[in-house]
């Protein structure tokens, strides 16, 4: 007998309650309606209270956010913010189609494209979503979304559209359903609240620990 | 590392005496509990949510043989392998064949205390695999050559001193004079140092937090980021994770992650929760390309269906070492294997046998703190109890325990006999508190009056004061 089989046997001898059929039906069921739980009050509300909840929650865990009111502006606050922390004006993307048609060439910034380099200091990258209840965003890899962005440059700088502003990390399980398919999932689902941090010598909060120091979010209206 | 679980009075004793690990627990202890509290009130659903992680956990547990050939499947669909492991050596073994294929030289590791419950970095290093630990407590105690002494702070008995002279020691090839007095000194280093790990790795080993069984994902909650840079940077990624960390759909780990981060550190929700599905797939500019998983029994499965099964539900936040009496006044390494504080007392005799960990379930004041935060509902005193029983059914406690006990039921199935005598000792000992309500000194205990004072009776016995409030 395998390990597998020897694993499986065992744990079926002491936890079968009821026959196989009935215990099976019930797992099928449970997976395929992936019924949702309690969802707290905190982020529920429309589109203000999302973002405004977002914006809270967000600060709160360190990072900063900005709301602009047309796509088009976002280059020129991606190069505002890198100017007023002292950075140089480069930044690293993914080839994400909505990144991609924004007016990049307009003031002085440098654009890269691709997976993260070591030497990078700032990236961009579009969230899938962002989630009220904590300041949560989520990135999901792809094509067009090296992973590697949300953590090796010193500063993650994120666009998110305010329409993808959800109350609850439900709410972004649903959207991953509907455009990957029913239990299927990208390679990386990547739920990021504030800069990287570690309270790991005597308790005493430092950022950043291995990711980026600063976490910037562009919410776009 | 050998498991020194039988020494815990001696581990006890020494602990006591050790002013440095005293100050670093009466230091930080305290700032965990304040941190949950806050994120509890803040969350007014927090209690309601723990009901419903329970009864989600219950549910798996009910059917985990069915949940993990689900899960299997899903994971085999997405390109990944699973790996089944019946106990510790399995594991190891399995783990280093993928880095031997792999040709792996160097392994980046996150934080797994199932890789402390398999003693993975000797093994790896002794066949020639060096293993390199990523977040910073547990690097901390790599560099120790020690055990984690806290589930989610594995330096937690640490002070910032010693942190210091162990950099000293370890990077030598920095500039000696550099100034380490200051904590964000000593994180920059090691963000430093371990970013050329990652880099040069071959395969990242990380942990998982949750195995979801509808979509073949394994989750990872961090703060540092150290997880996500060690499994995305290698070619390889293994997960190692035992077989009870089943859910079966996001909905249900989103659940459960509502209470994780509140109950552990205070936090609403971790920096970093990261869901892992497969190898990178075709056209992705990064990521590994092979994406295995090693699911680890090693005695759980004997668990199941006991009295003791309600310890699986653990999701490991370490709240009840937080908040257990016993825990800050000894610290983790007392314990003497991987998993401290009141759940390692009920899951350590469960994983290496009671007659080697038949201390441990003693090591409780049964305060009952413990059940009240566990945010899985776990009942801790009860399932300690259950071990003492054990202990005493398989003889495994001392003559004098047994003689005592034996001499009290003496006296407490003669009722008559038994209010003679407690009548008695409660005056004696009222008297030998001389007025100030305690006893720094008893005779035949001076072991448990050495750390502590006994508080004197107020003279008369619980029956006679039960029977003059009746009047």
């Amino acid at each position: 007998m395998t390990a597998r089989d020897a694993m499986l046997a065992r744990i079926r001898s002491k936890t079968a309650k009821g026959s196989d059929e009935t215990r099976r039906a019930a797992v099928d069921a449970r997976l395929a309606q992936h019924p949702r739980n309690l969802i707290p009050e905190r982020g529920i509300g429309d589109e203000d209270h999302r973002v405004r909840v977002f914006t809270e929650m967000m600060q709160a865990v360190g990072g900063s956010v900005e709301i602009v009111n047309d796509l088009n502006d976002v280059p020129d606050s991606i190069s505002d913010y890198l100017r007023n922390s002292n950075l140089p004006a480069h930044v690293r993307r993914g080839s994400d189609p909505v990144l991609a048609r924004l007016p990049w060439h307009r003031g002085t910034l440098e654009v890269a494209q691709g997976r993260a380099e070591e030497t990078d200091r700032a990236s961009v990258t579009r969230a899938f979503a962002g989630i009220a209840e904590t300041g949560t965003i989520i990135q999901v890899s792809g094509q067009d979304n090296p992973t590697t962005l949300n953590f090796l440059p010193e500063v993650h700088i994120v666009v998110l559209e305010a329409s993808a502003v959800f109350a609850s990390y439900e709410e972004a399980w649903t959207k991953l359903r509907d455009e990957f398919g029913e239990g299927i999932m990208p390679r990386t689902v990547n739920m990021i609240s504030g800069p990287s941090r570690t309270g790991d010598i005597e308790q005493t909060i430092v950022r950043p620990a291995h990711g980026p120091k600063n976490m910037h979010v562009i919410i776009v209206r | 590392m050998d498991a020194s679980t039988a020494t815990f009075p001696a581990n006890v004793t020494k602990a006591l005496a050790d002013g440095q690990l005293q100050y670093a627990m009466t230091e930080t202890g305290p700032r965990f509990i304040e941190k949950r509290t806050k994120a509890r009130d803040a969350l007014p659903e927090f209690d309601a949510l723990r009901d419903q992680a329970r009864d989600i956990k219950n549910h798996v547990l009910d059917h985990l043989d069915i949940y993990l050939e689900r899960y299997e499947e899903k994971v085999q669909k997405s390109g990944g392998h699973v790996h089944w492991a019946q106990d510790a050596e399995e594991a190891r073994a399995q783990i280093l064949a993928i880095c031997r294929k792999a040709n792996a030289k160097l392994v980046t590791k996150g934080k797994s205390m199932i890789s402390e419950e398999i003693d993975l970095n000797h093994y790896l290093s002794a066949n020639g695999v060096e293993p390199v630990e990523t977040d910073l407590g547990e690097y901390l105690i790599q560099i120790r050559n020690e055990r984690p002494s806290h589930i989610i702070a594995p330096a937690v008995h640490l002070t910032r001193d010693q942190v210091e002279a162990d950099f000293r020691k370890a990077h030598t090839h920095l500039d000696p004079n550099r100034d380490l007095t200051e904590i964000p000194a000593l994180v920059e280093e090691a963000r430093t140092v371990l970013r050329q790990k990652y880099f040069a790795a071959d395969v990242g080993i990380t942990g998982a937090n949750f195995l979801v069984a509808e979509t073949g994902t394994s989750i990872i909650v961090t703060n540092e980021g150290n997880g996500d840079l060690t499994q995305i940077l290698p070619k390889v990624h293994i997960v190692i994770a035992s077989i009870e960390k089943i859910v079966p759909t996001l909905e249900d780990a989103a659940t459960i992650l509502r209470v994780l981060a509140r109950s552990a550190t205070g936090q609403d929700f971790s920096n970093y929760t990261t869901l892992s599905t497969g190898p990178r797939r075709e056209g992705d500019p990064d990521g590994p390309e092979e994406y295995h998983v090693v699911i680890l029994d090693n005695g759980r499965s004997n668990v199941l269906g006991t009295e003791f099964q309600d310890m699986l539900r653990c999701i490991r936040c370490g709240a009840c070492l937080n908040h257990c009496p016993v825990y800050n006044a000894v610290g983790g390494h007392a314990y003497g294997w991987v998993y401290p504080g009141p759940i390692g007392s009920v899951v350590t005799p469960a994983l290496v046998g009671i007659e080697k960990a038949k201390h441990l379930p003693n090591a409780s004041t049964f305060c009952g703190r413990c059940e009240e935060v566990c945010p899985m509902r776990i009942p801790l005193p009860k399932l300690l109890r259950h071990w003492r029983e054990k202990e005493f059914e398989q003889h495994l406690q001392p003559q004098s325990i047994r003689w005592g006990l034996g001499v009290w039921a003496f006296f407490a199935k003669r009722p008559k006999l038994y209010r003679m005598a407690t009548a008695l000792a409660a005056r004696v000992l009222t008297n030998q508190g001389h007025g100030k309500g305690r006893m720094s000194s008893l005779p035949l205990a001076s072991g448990w009056t050495r750390y502590r004072d006994f508080p004197a009776p107020q003279g008369k016995t619980f029956q006679q004061l039960w029977k003059e409030r009746r009047k």
